[in-house]
């Protein structure tokens, strides 16, 4: 159950020190409950969640573990017992006791030490994998925070200083690489750099500009060829009302061309909605399920990372793919993302010691060192 | 199985690479949201029986069904294909089995401050306003907005009222109010600019439950008035 701990109490799974802007925890998302005007919730990045989840070896747990989502400055957490972490999305910079540790790669965290996310060097939010997976209690189905409702995730709301985290049980991966039988994950340098600056033209093409594909509808016919054209020859900036709900955008209104009122009806993660004054706003995680804005486009899966690591200030242009070309996009980003886990799992199976690194742990005066003697 | 075919002009929205939406009309009828639960029970018996796979759930609205799904395991063309079939082969249910909830309901006063107002509005007493209010059964087109709140049809027109000049800050769960033409309740604590005419002491949405939401598409509403000792009774 999560709660928040006594002054005194012995603590196990973990302890928030500080909540950072808006760190709450999530996982797929809460679904079957939009017919009942229940928002989905869940991760924002689904591919960078997937892989710190990897990374600490929750992709051999038999459920969805949740992950916290950090928001620009993220928490600082005390691990009341072993466990390993891993931090992906973004650029984020991750400090150990206060020694900065790289995200993209598994952590030996041990009893007492601390984890801290500074700040995004790139990138809005990043995500925070421990083995087992944050097991706070799990509401219709999923621990995914709707802070709308104040349902799952820790008490319904984002982390505060206090709180204690209870930490599910690890996976076989986990307990080997925390006893040395098993190496660190990594995700392949070529790989991070590639997801961290995808979506960006050439540096040298003065503002950056994310590409973002979308696919047309459901309410194409609300727009005239010529507006959708404008739309997407414009560029529209991410205004400073942006959230979790949506990102509202500011750029050359759309105009309409049909002035009838839309009937209220179904909105999807990445729908592009278009107001009275034409300024577009893509509905996000936790969007209402149902609205009465003409929808002009929704936002390609592939790309819903991009929109999640996009903050106030940042470019957006929008590229019009058919559906089919879409899910052929989404295929191939999951087929990438199974291969790279694949790579890492390969890579780690074997302890250090047997690639010619050797590993030690040293207890000296009742605290714990791993120590690592490497072989050049 | 008594029923009718259901006709051509049917139209499929795209929403993406994950959801689409199958629109049956573009009126708030009884007719148009009736193919929509239709087509709802349709795709879960489908699915119920493994016929069709892939669909993660589906979101009724007025005139059209949304439908979300994995597309790594159902593509486009293929679910259309299916839609298509399951469509043509669509079944209206029987009218017969209308299923009914009462909402019992405190008029006037604390619970609903703009009573008087709404019947000053229309030169009728509150008696009146409470009469006509609670006459129909309301068809629940649609839950959104909030969870479990119900969008109602069938509201007597010798009730339309505009909303409050200023919105009020917070109105409670299970406030019963007018906006325009519509009816509505309140079903979580939220801001709001009905005219607040009454309050229901049930939990339209109670986070504790297995079934979080009182209500469901394709059901009906009929409001009971009860005295404030009642009410009192039924929130303990």
């Amino acid at each position: 159950m999560s709660r928040e701990v006594q002054a005194g109490e012995k603590m196990s799974g973990i302890r928030v020190i500080s909540g950072g802007m808006l760190t709450t925890v999530q996982d797929k998302g809460r679904y079957g409950y939009q017919a009942s005007g229940m928002q989905v919730s869940g991760v924002m990045d689904a591919v960078a969640a997937k892989l710190a989840n990897a990374l600490v070896g929750n992709d051999e747990l038999a459920e969805d573990a949740a992950v916290l989502e950090t928001t620009y400055l993220g928490p600082e957490l005390e691990f009341g017992q072993d466990a390993l972490a891993a931090v992906a999305g973004g650029m984020p910079d991750v400090q150990l006791d206060g020694v900065a540790v790289q995200p993209y790669e598994a952590i030996r965290v041990r009893a007492g030490q601390r984890l801290k996310i500074a700040a995004q060097k790139a990138g809005l939010r990043a995500y925070i994998a421990v083995s087992g997976g944050f097991a706070t209690v799990s509401a219709l189905g999923s621990r995914s925070t709707n802070l709308k409702l104040g349902l799952g995730g820790f008490m319904g709301r984002k982390l505060a200083a206090g709180d204690v985290l209870p930490m599910g049980s690890a996976g076989d991966y986990a307990a080997k690489a925390l006893s040395g039988r098993a190496g660190l994950r990594k995700v392949p340098k070529d790989y991070v750099e590639n997801f961290v600056n995808q979506g960006f033209n050439a540096a040298d093409e003065g503002r950056k500009n994310r590409q973002i594909r979308a696919v047309l509808g459901p309410q194409e016919d609300y727009f005239s060829q010529q507006s959708i054209e404008k739309f997407t020859a414009s560029v529209y900036i991410v205004s400073e009302n942006s959230d979790r709900m949506g990102y509202r955008l500011q750029g050359m209104a759309v105009e309409k061309a049909k002035q009838q009122d839309l009937i209220t009806d179904g909105i999807a993660f990445g729908s592009i909605q278009i107001p009275p004054d034409g300024q577009p706003i893509i509905m996000l995680a936790d969007h209402q399920t149902t609205g009465g804005y003409p929808k002009l486009a929704t936002v390609a899966t592939v790309d819903l990372p991009l929109m999640a690591q996009s903050m106030p200030g940042d470019s957006l242009q929008f590229r019009l793919i058919s559906v089919q070309e879409a899910q052929r996009l989404l295929r191939q980003q999951h087929e990438e993302l199974a291969s790279v886990i694949s790579r890492m799992q390969q890579q780690a199976a074997v302890a250090e010691s047997c690639t010619g690194a050797k590993q030690f742990r040293l207890t000296v005066n009742g605290e714990i060192f791993d120590v690592t003697i490497k072989q050049e | 199985m008594t029923g009718e075919e259901v006709p051509a002009g049917v139209r499929f929205l795209l929403l993406g690479d994950s959801a689409l939406s199958v629109e049956f009309g573009q009126e708030i009828s009884p007719a148009v949201n009736r193919r929509v639960t239709a087509l709802r029970r349709c795709i879960d018996e489908a699915v119920k029986v493994g016929r069709l796979t892939g669909i993660v759930e589906t979101v009724p609205t007025y005139c059209s069904l949304m439908i979300v799904y994995d597309p790594l395991a159902l593509g486009y063309d293929e679910l259309r294909e299916k839609l298509a079939a399951i469509i043509d082969g669509m079944k209206l249910a029987d009218e017969g089995k209308r299923q009914v909830v009462e909402i019992p309901v405190v008029y006037g006063g604390e619970y609903g401050p703009d009573l008087e107002e709404v019947a000053d509005a229309h030169g009728m007493t509150a008696e009146e306003v409470i009469r006509l209010h609670s006459a129909p059964e309301y068809p629940v087109y649609m839950l959104g907005f909030v969870a479990g709140f119900p969008y109602l049809g069938g509201m007597d027109e010798r009730l339309a009222t505009p909303r409050k000049k200023s919105p009020r800050l917070k109105i409670a769960a299970g406030s019963v109010g007018i906006a325009g033409g519509q009816t509505g309740i309140y079903s979580v604590e939220s801001p709001g600019g009905w005219q607040i005419i009454g309050r229901t002491p049930l939990k339209l949405y109670d986070a504790d439950s297995e079934n979080p939401v009182l209500l469901s598409a394709g059901c009906y509403v009929k409001f009971k008035p009860v005295l404030e000792a009642e009410f009192k009774a039924m929130m303990k």
